[in-house]
């Protein structure tokens, strides 16, 4: 079982870490770390496995944060539910998406998906009266600690990575790959593409649902522009399966690890080590270049992106020969 | 019937500016097979080009001149440095060309968010309040005159693209760029080319829609959506078609504004754009063959 | 009841006719050719018959089943298989993967699906290269996966559309075996060929076709001379 040794010694740390650790910073970043575990997981089954690339899971996502907040909002259920719950409403919702827009193939299907993605939005921005529009809704988290919710979410990494793992060595697995290398062909040999990527598809936005789901009840508060954003949601979900590495079971992983760490270095200025070093060399410089990095953490975000994309294209796990000649060269030239 | 004029002539005023907003994607698009995301961020970067201008008491009707090269300059680097170089990676995924632009977007949008914050700026000019009347209907000034320079760019690419030898190779490019390299067409310099031209157009509709409109670094987005719904509705390539298109969505938006409600408008244009990718796939172009 | 036939098969594309009204029926263990110049409507009537095209008029039955409105994937699980003229080797996954994906449409395990990979990929001699990416195969490697792959789906009827371009006089021989190996295997056999030498010499009966429409059929040595065949190949002074 050499293959499972590294995950499962990774599930330990993983589950040791919130009594390790009692920072609720560093708690809430492993939060976040496993939610994107998740949503990356379940974009690379339908883009990197599948070959269709969506540029819209945030359709899904803020459709079970939605559920669940809806839930506790309109009917004083808790918002728990919506776990079970939102994982489903994903899935109707991804149904139609998915029969529109697989009428389209690459690009064009990319486009729809972004599209479908505003739609949404949108709709949840002018539904007032059903989602509190633009006021979004506002719930009691259930928990003070944070360390219920750690649990939640390590739960839901390794149930959605798990799964993912077990459906890619399956039949379907073999499916999806070959609607992704040559849809044409798939079809000569006997694979319905028509539902088996609807299928993708539906188990995507039921991953996605639940992660948005977990989500609501994390932060406690939502509204059409945090679910339901293109840039903050759809893409970083395709950076973390790009990042990570399309097509592979841990890629996701990695991706979700590095792009929520990069994209907290940004935000607090390499963790506040630039504000640290303006304080302690009393240089009114350094401060000043720790205010502009932390001022311009999108602007870094921005570049991570065309930066990886020149340089990684097929993600950390995917390019790693490149990595490893790259940085090891020296010593194996010896 | 006043109203119904009034919406009238506002969403076909509108559409010519739109239309030189597609045109500029329809071109990278149909060309290219690009997909630019970045295409409403290129247009803002012109719009503060006009607003510093401004300042420094230029006119936007004379900035045109000014936004249009720096941004085909822009334009031309962007696909050499960053485009350029993805034709020619061998990735499970295709659309990492896209996701470029995206980052190219915020990278823009944050730069000038970086220098400019992210007030909302105006550029006001004599004529931008101005209106003219026919009967009872009021015609924007702004708008119409910049009508009508949409029009004369529209048709200017036109000739452009049939009449001259990189017209042509732009052209070839687009419809077989194996076949076009076997012809002796310098494809990697046609499709810089041809990025930098599609930034140049809409760095125009740029100065010319920043007397009528506010300038904010988030004004992009919005833009670049309205791009890709012009030119799916006129189809690839199509600059006749990017004139439909403009009108189209210029004429939606007005009507739905007037007859429904100003807050539909995202949602019309985003409408149409999945309803004519399900059902008029190929866009206006197909109907006429043009 | 004929085994397989086709009924005055019509498709236009537009305002153009691809195929005219094509007719031909195949029986059980026969290998049919279909010849005829470039652009005369063969890979448009495979199209037609595998379900990538849906007719514009006409029918195709199969065992006494109406299949022409049929979606693909259907039409090879009822035992249709066929290969690509331009072949679409599923170039990310290795020969044995390509080959298991197939397998699966007949059985439901990946160690059945896995076995039932392997022995096709033995029958077909791809042995050797099974763990080799598909991208990498030449060109001959690429057409014999074509074939491997269909094979995989157990296949009663096995439609081959050029399996032998673009191969040297040596591996042209060993196509030419694996296709009697096919045939005397028990699957029926339409091929569509150019290398008049490899369908002359393996093909029971053929129909010649031209411009979308029949122009010939018979035995081998029949069409050969038939007028029409000679005059479409080789232009009106030979006839």
């Amino acid at each position: 079982m050499k293959k499972n040794l590294v995950p499962l010694v990774l599930l330990a740390v993983l589950a040791a870490f919130p009594l390790v650790v009692a920072d609720n910073y560093y708690r809430h970043l492993m939060i976040l770390f496993l939610m994107w575990v998740v949503i990356g997981s379940a974009w690379n089954l339908i883009a990197g496995y599948t070959g269709q690339v969506s540029f819209g899971d945030a359709a899904f996502f803020g459709s079970g944060a939605y559920a669940a907040g809806l839930l506790s909002h309109h009917l004083q259920i808790s918002a728990w539910w919506g776990l079970a719950l939102g994982g489903f409403v994903a899935v109707a919702v991804g149904l139609p998406f998915g029969w529109i827009c697989f009428r389209m193939r690459g690009a064009y299907f990319a486009l729809a998906t972004l599209a479908l993605n505003e739609v949404m939005r949108h709709s949840a921005a002018i539904a007032e009266g059903f989602t509190g529009g633009m006021v979004g809704i506002l719930i009691m988290p259930t928990f003070v600690s944070k360390v219920p919710y750690y649990y939640v979410a390590l739960g839901l990494a390794v149930a959605s990575m798990a799964s993912i793992r077990w459906i890619v060595h399956a039949k379907p697995g073999y499916y999806f790959v070959s609607i992704r290398e040559d849809q044409d062909a798939a079809e000569s040999l006997g694979i319905n593409t028509h539902f088996y990527k609807m299928l993708s598809l539906a188990i995507a936005a039921f991953w996605t649902g639940v992660a948005g789901s977990l989500y609501m009840n994390y932060m406690g508060f939502i509204d059409p522009d945090v679910v339901f954003s293109l840039h903050d949601i759809s893409i970083m979900a395709i950076l973390v399966g790009i990042v990570g590495g399309v097509g592979t079971v841990y890629g996701p992983m990695v991706g979700a690890f590095v792009m929520v760490t990069v994209q907290e270095l940004f935000r607090s200025g390499f963790f506040g080590l630039f504000a640290f070093l303006g304080r302690a060399t009393g240089s009114p410089t350094v401060e000043a270049v720790a205010k502009t990095i932390t001022g311009a953490h999108v602007l870094g975000f921005g570049i991570l992106v065309v930066v990886v994309i020149l340089v990684l294209p097929n993600g950390i796990v995917g390019d790693w020969p490149k990595i490893r000649n790259a940085f090891f060269r020296n010593k194996t030239a010896a | 019937m006043d109203v119904f004029l009034q919406t009238l002539v506002a969403g076909v005023l509108k559409g010519g500016l739109y239309a030189l907003i597609g045109i500029g994607m329809t071109l990278i698009m149909g060309v290219m097979g690009i997909i630019n995301l970045a295409h409403g961020q290129l247009m803002m970067v012109a719009m503060y080009i006009t607003y510093v201008l401004h300042l420094a008491g230029v006119d936007p009707y004379i900035s045109l001149f000014v936004a249009m090269p720096a941004l085909f300059l822009l334009g031309s680097l962007i696909q050499r440095y960053l485009l350029n170089p993805l034709l020619k990676v061998d990735t499970i995924l295709p659309e990492n060309q896209v996701l470029m632009t995206v980052g190219i977007g915020m990278v823009l949008t944050e730069v000038i968010r970086f220098f400019f914050k992210s007030d909302y700026k105006s550029v006001t000019t004599g004529y931008s309040n101005a209106t003219f009347f026919l009967g009872n209907i009021s015609f924007s000034m702004a708008l119409t005159i910049s009508f009508f320079i949409a029009i004369a760019f529209t048709v200017a690419m036109y000739f452009f693209l049939i009449k001259t030898d990189i017209g042509r190779s732009i052209r070839a490019t687009a419809q077989d760029k194996d076949a076009a390299v076997l012809m002796g067409v310098n494809t990697g310099r046609i499709t810089i080319i041809t990025f930098g031209l599609g930034s140049a157009l809409v760095a125009a509709a740029g100065s010319l829609l920043a007397p009528v409109f506010y300038v904010f670094p988030d004004i992009g987005g919005p833009f670049t959506a309205r791009a890709f719904i012009i030119t799916i509705l006129g189809g690839l390539g199509s600059t006749v078609g990017a004139i439909f298109g403009g009108v189209t969505l210029g004429l939606a938006e007005s009507f739905g504004a007037t007859y429904i409600s100003m807050d539909y408008e995202n949602i019309i244009g985003m409408t149409i754009f999945v309803l004519v990718l399900l059902f008029l796939p190929g866009g206006f172009k197909r109907l006429t063959k043009v | 009841m004929a085994f397989f036939r086709a009924d005055e098969l019509v498709k236009y594309f537009g305002g153009l006719a691809a195929v005219n009204g094509v007719s031909f029926q195949v029986e059980k263990g026969e290998i049919l050719g279909l010849i005829g110049p470039n652009g005369s409507g063969k890979t448009t009537t495979f199209n037609m018959i595998s379900g990538y095209h849906r007719p514009t008029s006409g029918r195709v039955i199969f065992k006494g089943q109406e299949i022409h409105r049929m979606p693909t994937h259907k039409i090879c699980r009822l035992g249709i298989g066929r290969t690509f003229q331009v072949v679409k080797p599923l170039g990310r996954m290795s020969v044995l993967d390509n080959v298991i994906a197939a397998a699966y449409s007949r059985v439901n395990s990946h160690a059945e699906a896995q076995d039932l990979a392997l022995e096709t990929i033995r029958f077909c001699g791809m042995t050797p290269v099974k763990d080799q990416l598909a991208k990498s195969l030449p060109i001959a490697g690429r057409k014999r996966l074509e074939i491997a792959r269909a094979m995989a789906t157990k296949p009663e009827l096995l439609l081959l559309d050029e399996t032998a371009a673009g191969l040297n006089p040596t591996e042209l021989t060993e196509a030419i075996d694996l296709i009697k190996k096919i045939r005397d295997n028990g699957t029926t056999i339409v091929i569509i060929e150019h290398i008049m030498h490899v369908i002359m010499t393996i093909s029971d009966r053929i129909h010649a076709i031209n411009f979308g429409q029949t122009i010939a059929e018979g035995t081998p040595q029949e069409v050969a001379q038939n007028k029409a065949v000679i005059e479409a190949y080789l232009g009106t002074e030979y006839a």
